[in-house]
């Protein structure tokens, strides 16, 4: 097959398989799609099927890995750990929107740090919610954090980010030294969304609630933080055991939830395992797509080398593609790009972009907003403008501090 | 005419202390009173986060994932903060609970009112446009009925 349909083929399928995925349609599970999507190239010749094993057996660590996080977020869940964090912020609140505020930025950024944004997106912002509610204060500053920082603070750790771990994977890094790198610029993302959030909603904030007497603090569940705690420690020190990180987050995994007695089948739910194979076949659409001439056009793209203005346009490059096409896909093809052309430097510049600039909306990516309205007819909602300017403000800014901080370290560190 | 002047009092979590205590004050004895309350339309922005994720949420299937704490939680604490509203107030009110954009709810609930209370939302100290909160001036600026803005 000439490469140019080989392509033009793979762009069809990849962005069918992105319209399964966020059409939420119950004929069209994205996973089947994608799987069906993959099969067809593969048959039809636009990748040949040793292609497509490689591309498969380069992601499977990565999916078991997210797998076992995903496991560990839900005996997390299991184990009270949301709802005992949702108490916690409303007693530390004392009735005062601003202490929330402050303590659902501590909690969401270590939340979506160490469980990753999935734990912080279905589970944590949920509690925040009702929590402000309790507390009878305006709910949106709060859930806006949650929800901003699900992105912006999954710079932290490979483990916070499905994004993370597939560059993780790809760029050889060390678990600590990912983490190093990335410390300064998670603070300054952090700091961008603070200043940014407190000066928006100022007169949500000034209006004091009412803590409820009813809210009572629960303890937190000692024995899901301290594996959370040793899980992080093994992952920090795997690299110098010689242990994949991936053999830790499974024993977290295990470990929890024999704990809060989890049974096989819902183990298994926990995992997504239908996500597991939604991410596998997308990895190889993505692959159909890179050798057939995708990689070459990224490559013009991207800027080779890590000095500050080239890490700054590798970054807004995949902040623009995450917003076109959702950043699962956008890091499935620049990882790879820029590994080659820049080294560590580029792709965490990389991730930078990916992680912080689905913010510009709450549903991924413009794209996922688009489809919706074309596909089903959906209007997004009430909160929806009021998201993006709130993105507008944040994303750009964000970006361009965790940049100049990630070169600061690699100067430092390099 | 018939009875009294209807009264649409919209209240909100952070003033509707002093919404009320302006409506009980200024309102005449005989008017008719209907509390009102617009929550933050929070399934919808939960709902949409998820999406982002693409499809890696294990409760979908099926989407018989009940009951939903957080739209226990909207409904709960609407109804206890409109009761509390009607407590305060002291006098007869019908109470009303919307959930979605509240300009939007406020001004198709407003329609049948002849005075609509509510209170600034923004920054009263501030001089200028922020003095009066976004949807709060939405629904200054359309109102069809008098409208007496508290400060709050």
């Amino acid at each position: 097959m000439p490469d140019a349909l080989a392509l033009i083929l793979a762009l069809v399928v990849l962005a069918g398989t992105l319209a399964a995925a966020v059409s939420e349609a119950s004929w069209a599970s994205e996973a089947v799609v994608a799987v069906v999507g993959a099969a067809l190239l593969v048959v039809l010749g636009a990748l040949s099927p040793s292609q497509a094993w490689d591309a498969l057996g380069d992601l499977a660590p990565t999916a078991a890995f997210l797998a076992a996080l995903l496991v560990l977020a839900e005996a997390c869940r299991r184990a009270g750990l949301f709802d005992a964090l949702g108490t916690w912020l409303a007693a530390g609140s004392r009735g005062s929107p601003s202490r929330l505020l402050a303590l659902v930025f501590g909690v969401a950024a270590v939340v979506t740090a160490v469980l990753s944004l999935d734990a912080t997106v279905l589970l944590l912002t949920p509690v925040v919610l009702a929590t402000a509610l309790r507390l009878r204060t305006a709910p949106r500053p709060h859930v806006y954090a949650s929800a901003h920082l699900a992105n912006s603070a999954s710079l932290l750790l490979p483990v916070s980010n499905l994004t993370n771990l597939l560059a993780f994977h790809a760029s050889g890094l060390s678990f600590a030294r990912f983490a190093a790198l990335m410390a300064a610029p998670w603070v300054g993302v952090i700091a961008v969304e603070w200043a940014v959030l407190r000066r928006t909603f100022r007169a949500d904030l000034r209006r004091k609630g009412r803590p409820r007497p009813r809210m009572r603090r629960e303890p937190l569940p000692r024995f899901a933080v301290a594996v959370l705690a040793l899980t992080l420690a093994g992952f920090c020190l795997s690299s110098l055991a010689g242990i994949e990180p991936l053999w830790v987050a499974v024993a977290g995994a295990v470990v929890l939830s024999l704990r809060v007695r989890a049974t096989p089948v819902e183990v298994v739910r926990a995992a997504s395992p239908e996500f597991v194979a939604f991410v596998l076949a997308l990895g190889v659409i993505v692959a159909a797509a890179a050798v057939n001439g995708l990689t070459d056009a990224v490559e013009a793209l991207l800027p080779s080398g890590e000095a500050l203005p080239q890490l700054l346009l590798t970054a807004a490059v995949a902040a623009v593609l995450a917003n076109l096409v959702n950043n699962l896909p956008a890091t499935l093809v620049l990882v790879p790009v820029a590994a080659a052309a820049g080294g560590e430097g580029a792709v965490l510049a990389v991730l930078v972009g990916v992680n912080v600039g689905p913010n510009l909306t709450y549903t991924g990516s413009l794209a996922t907003l688009l489809w919706r309205r074309v596909l089903r007819g959906e209007d997004e909602g009430t909160s929806l403008p009021e998201f993006v300017r709130l993105g507008a403000m944040t994303v750009p800014a964000g970006v361009i501090v965790a940049v100049v901080l990630l070169w600061a370290g690699l100067q430092v560190g390099g | 005419m018939s009875g009294g002047v209807r009264a649409l009092v919209w209240i909100g979590e952070g003033s509707w202390e002093a919404t009320v205590d302006a409506a009980a004050a200024l309102l005449p004895p005989d008017a008719e009173i209907e509390l009102l309350h617009v929550a933050f339309d929070a399934e919808t922005f939960v709902r949409a986060g998820r999406r982002g994720l693409l499809g890696r949420h294990p409760h979908r299937v099926g989407g018989s994932e009940s009951p939903d704490p957080v739209s226990t939680a909207t409904e709960e604490e609407a109804a206890a903060l409109l009761a509390d509203a009607a407590a305060r107030l002291g006098r007869d009110a019908t109470r009303t609970a919307r959930r979605g954009r509240a300009q939007d709810e406020v001004l198709d609930a407003a329609r049948d009112a002849d005075v609509l209370v509510l209170a600034r939302g923004g920054e009263p100290d501030h001089l200028g446009p922020k003095s009066v909160g976004h949807a709060e001036r939405f629904v200054l600026d359309h109102a069809s009925c008098a409208v007496l803005l508290v400060r709050g």
